[in-house]
């Protein structure tokens, strides 16, 4: 049994982790406002995006196309972009990255594929580091301080771009989680390289998109120059996907944390109250049967 | 049919422009041109220059892009742009302040890939420069 000091510590040292936990829920359900109003923002210039490659693709498939789009006709070397946040207590956010991570390159090393590994964010790089410390070519952290710019992303798909011209490497997949609201967060293998060509959808726009384009200059002038372009608009939609859950995800693991820590207080308020009780019983009954050996 | 044309801007942080005008002039990669209502579609890619707009015939704005691409269709014109300025948001001492501090981080660079880099930021800047004066 606890001593009536020890429970009153206990409770001092509970009630302000519970004051830290709520602190930081706030903090969270401020930044996630924040980076959903981000990646908001930043659809338009995807979805515009992606309707040029898909009325460009059409065009320049009959002509092989570039590296970008077609592959380079082998698939034996893989990249893996492995984006999660730099810090923890974000509940499950991290390690069902790194386990969707984990998985994949097992799957690839079964298949007799080279695996590459570029971390973006810290705690990956922490949960791969232990298996396939060899495979990790590189870390890139601290994208997301103040808040996840393109110049990070576009930096990033520069090195990228550059590996894959270099020959490093003949499949690049981005994986991260999108956001579905601030309770989950889904998983996402993305293929950047070759790019993932959307279909052109028949949708209310179709005779907007299917339109007959000129093209200045020609399709593989503008697809040369728009690929690379589209594969820094993934990276960049993926980690404001990334960054909006890893908020989520901290905010709905903070609240648990607090009421967990709420449900602990009054728990040990309980047995606190119960031992001094007790304590008071054991007094008297002393007292009494003192007086009575008088 | 209206005599104007749908104007959209977009950055990849967000949407800049979009609104109602009477003709746009892009600086395509083999030329400026300009879009009026009724254009023939197309896709083009854009070199570092000035976009103007026209409203009632009279330039209202002028924006300063580093570089993007433009899709034109017969009652749109989008801008996809990776950088964008507008004219009255910038003086020439600021650009060419930067200028001269890309030009010293130009020569503190060693890596090639680096420099390139640094290299084409300078000459994207004395194209600014330039449209300012």
């Amino acid at each position: 049994m606890p001593s009536l000091k020890d429970l009153k510590v206990r409770i001092g040292s509970v009630k302000s982790t519970q004051k830290i936990t709520a602190a930081m829920k706030m903090v969270a359900a401020a930044k996630l406002r924040r980076a959903q109003e981000q990646a908001e923002a930043s659809r338009p210039y995807s979805d515009r995006m992606q309707r040029m490659i898909g009325s460009l693709a059409g065009a320049a498939n009959q002509a092989g196309g570039p590296k970008l789009l077609v592959g380079t006709g082998s698939d034996d070397s893989h990249l893996l972009i492995v984006a999660t946040a730099d810090r923890g207590l974000c509940g499950g956010f991290n390690s069902s990255i790194a386990r969707a991570a984990r998985n994949r390159i097992i799957a690839l090393q079964a298949a007799g594929k080279t695996v590459k590994v570029l971390c973006v964010g810290r705690k990956g790089r922490d949960q791969l580091r232990r298996d396939y410390r060899d495979l990790i070519i590189d870390t890139v952290e601290g994208i997301a301080k103040p808040r996840v710019s393109f110049t990070t992303a576009d930096e990033l798909t520069d090195r990228v771009i550059k590996m894959f011209n270099d020959g490093e490497f003949d499949v690049c997949t981005l994986i991260f989680n999108r956001f579905q609201s601030a309770m989950t967060q889904i998983v996402t293998e993305q293929r950047l390289i070759p790019a993932s060509v959307p279909e052109v959808a028949e949708d209310d726009e179709a005779s907007d998109s299917n339109a007959l384009y000129d093209y200045e200059p020609d399709e593989e002038g503008i697809l040369a120059a728009l690929l690379p372009r589209n594969v820094a608009t993934q990276i960049f939609s993926g980690l404001l996907e990334n960054s909006a859950s890893e908020h989520g995800a901290r905010m709905t693991a903070m609240d648990n944390a607090t009421r967990n820590a709420g449900d602990m207080i009054d728990q040990l308020t309980l047995t606190y109250n119960r031992s001094r009780q007790a304590v008071i019983t054991k007094e008297l009954i002393e007292i009494i049967s003192g007086a009575e050996a008088v | 049919m209206a005599d104007t044309t749908i104007f959209e801007m977009v950055s990849p942080e967000k949407l800049l422009i979009s609104k109602e005008v009477g003709m746009v002039v892009v600086p395509g990669s083999e030329g400026n041109f300009g879009v009026l209502p009724r254009h023939t579609p197309m896709i083009a890619t854009l070199r570092p220059g000035v976009i103007d707009i026209h409203e009632d015939g009279k330039v209202t704005d002028r924006i300063f892009v580093a570089s993007g691409f433009a899709e034109v269709t017969e009652t749109r014109c989008t801008v996809l742009a990776e950088e964008a300025t507008a004219l009255s948001d910038v003086t020439v001492a600021d650009v060419e302040k930067s200028i001269a501090d890309l030009q010293d981080d130009l020569k503190d660079t060693t890596d090639e890939f680096e420099r390139g880099r640094i290299e084409a930021r300078i000459d994207v800047q004395s194209v600014l420069l330039a449209a300012l004066r």
